[in-house]
């Protein structure tokens, strides 16, 4: 199942939030979504996620719309991880994860134990295993990221849109994370993230889509795509670049001042 | 933390406490009579004085105290997880309140003596407004402090229209009889509450506890419960629909019973994992079982005048409130 967005417009309070854009993602692939903060990456992942009607435009599923294909079934095939999601109640962790099965159960029916089995592969994947038994309320940022993370895991969909999954976590389980993903992707699975880590991003994404001012400006494998050019325009800092154990580095390292551009 | 009892054995033994209220409560009261010997006459068709007092009196003091508390537990229990707050109760944010002012218009205008479901009708609709209006307000897990401002302004205004429909009553009869109704009691109901509460409560019922793997997924927020392939329009609409049809029916038919829905999700959660779906069914079970032993404690500490049960819950439930209110601002 592709992912098309056609032209696709969000007005968020009368401004377009998303602007024309279009897009077409394939599964199998792991694809970074970046810009800077406002630049439109949450309201297009929530039109692409179907949460968000778009004002103009379509996003089809396999050619198919949201409406052809049903809200539950999509659910089944499409697992969304929020930004700022946190738990409502003092639920335990497994519990939690468990939420990602919801889809898959008939009504009325209990957990089955295949059910059992997915949350333990979610939880595994996402190193949550070992507080999977304490109340959400009870644990650090970083943790409760990790669990959400196993929540969207755990619908073992064809498709996985993450918003900024790795932004609370340490180096280690930020890492972690980029390489669960990136199997993910290598098993056929179709893995969208928006990261502000550029590094993380140009190191693990198979390809980069950057925003700025809700218009994508840059579309294409990493080393395409975060040109200096691209950048100073996007974010208004210059790059980085070194050479790591044969891969390549990029890191953001100066901002630039539009002051002082100006200026000189 | 203490890991929660299984779900099945926690469902059964409130469902069984809840017989044994029913049963304490058919056999305690004023007049001493052989609930066995009554039954037997009952259902042989023998009037005796016991069958009486059982058919009139005992049993549907009884029922209707088991469906206003099974309705108004998991009402509370609703209301939390659609607001996802645990300090929603259908008394405590204006529902019952409003539910009230619907019996009473429906009451003054004269549509309940020609038109039997009318009081429940106003209860309804009165209850479903206030609903609506509170989600409205303070919906999308907004703060507590919005919810309770929402709840005390719709208290507020149900109240002071309620106090103006008495107010303007022609007959001081009819405003005293309005007012002790308000306070809450079980006494001297009888079947015919019975059948008409009953149907519209057990609908909202239903409603509300399909509605259960929905508000589970709620507690990640409605982006998320959205994506768990749930629409939240048409979950909201059960649940402020549902909510109507289990309260507004119970308080025309009880008058307002206040903070059952407060103090009973608020015991359970921790028995249930704090999982919202899973504390509707034992949230209306240990309603119940509450209604029907306060109800019994009224009778057997012998006040005179009957102290009303509303009164009574009040007394016990609005500390409760202001110590769950204390323990949240600690922890905020």
């Amino acid at each position: 199942m592709e992912i098309a967005a056609e032209n696709l417009t969000v007005r968020l309070g009368g401004v377009a939030r998303v602007d024309r854009v279009s897009l077409i993602l394939r599964p199998g692939e792991l694809v970074g979504l970046i810009g800077p903060n406002g630049a439109g990456k949450t309201t297009l992942f929530r039109a692409l996620a179907g949460l968000r009607e778009p004002d103009e435009g379509a996003v089809r599923y396999g050619g198919r719309t949201l409406a052809d294909i049903g809200r539950r079934t999509m659910a089944r095939r499409l697992a969304y991880l929020e930004q700022t999601s946190e738990a409502h109640w003092p639920l335990r962790a497994d519990h939690v994860v468990g939420l990602g099965r919801l889809p898959h159960r008939r009504f009325g029916r209990a957990a089955a134990a295949g059910d059992a089995a997915a949350v333990d592969r979610a939880l595994r994947a996402a190193d949550a295993c070992a507080f999977r038994e304490r109340p959400m309320s009870a644990l650090s940022g970083g943790e409760r990221a990790r669990v959400l993370l196993a929540r969207a895991l755990a619908v073992e969909s064809e498709w996985l849109l993450a918003d900024e999954p790795v932004a609370a976590l340490d180096p280690a389980h930020q890492l972690g994370v980029m390489e669960r993903l990136h199997e993910a992707a290598r098993r056929g699975i179709g893995v969208v993230v928006v990261l502000h880590d550029l590094t993380l991003a140009s190191r693990f994404c198979d390809r980069l889509v950057l925003m700025a001012g809700g218009r994508v400006i840059g579309d294409g494998a990493p080393a395409a795509v975060l040109t200096d050019s691209a950048a100073a325009a996007a974010y208004g800092v210059t790059l980085a670049r070194a050479v790591a154990h044969g891969e390549p580095l990029v890191a953001p390292w100066r901002r630039i001042d539009p002051h002082l551009e100006r200026n000189r | 933390m203490s890991p929660s009892p299984p779900y099945a054995p926690l469902a059964g033994a409130l469902a069984a406490l809840v017989l044994v209220a029913f049963v304490a409560s058919v056999r305690i009261g004023y007049a001493t009579i052989d609930v066995g010997g009554a039954l037997a006459d009952l259902l042989a068709g023998r009037t005796s004085l016991g069958a009486l007092v059982l058919m009139e009196l005992r049993l549907p003091r009884a029922i209707i105290g088991a469906l206003v508390g099974f309705s108004l537990g998991l009402a509370g229990a609703a209301m939390q997880g659609l607001l996802r707050n645990p300090l929603a109760d259908a008394g405590v944010i204006g529902v019952s309140g409003a539910a009230a002012f619907g019996a009473v218009m429906a009451f003054y205008s004269g549509l309940s003596a020609s038109f039997g479901l009318a009081l429940p009708t106003g209860g309804i609709l009165g209850a479903g407004v206030a609903v609506a209006l509170l989600y409205a307000l303070a919906g999308r897990g907004s703060a507590t402090m919005t919810l309770i401002l929402a709840g005390v302004a719709i208290s507020s205004l149900a109240g002071a229209l309620t106090a103006l429909a008495l107010n303007l009553s022609p007959n001081p009869y009819a405003a005293t009889e309005v007012m002790f109704w308000l306070m809450g009691s079980l006494a001297d109901r009888s079947m015919t509450h019975v059948q008409f509460a009953a149907p519209l409560l057990i609908a909202g019922w239903l409603m509300i506890l399909v509605c259960g793997p929905a508000l589970d997924a709620l507690s990640l927020g409605e982006d998320t419960a959205t994506s768990l392939g749930f629409h939240m329009a048409r979950v909201r609409l059960l649940l402020i629909v549902g909510t109507a049809l289990a309260v507004g029916p119970a308080v025309a038919v009880t008058g307002a019973i206040g903070f059952v829905g407060l103090v009973v999700p608020h015991l359970l959660r921790p028995l249930v994992g704090g999982r919202p779906g899973r504390l509707l069914l034992v949230s209306g079970l240990g309603g119940a079982a509450l209604v029907l032993a306060a109800d019994i404690a009224v009778r057997v500490v012998g006040v005179r005048p009957e102290l009303k049960l509303g009164v009574v819950t009040a007394l016990i439930g609005a500390p409760f409130f202001l110590l769950l209110l204390w323990r949240l601002r600690r922890e905020a």
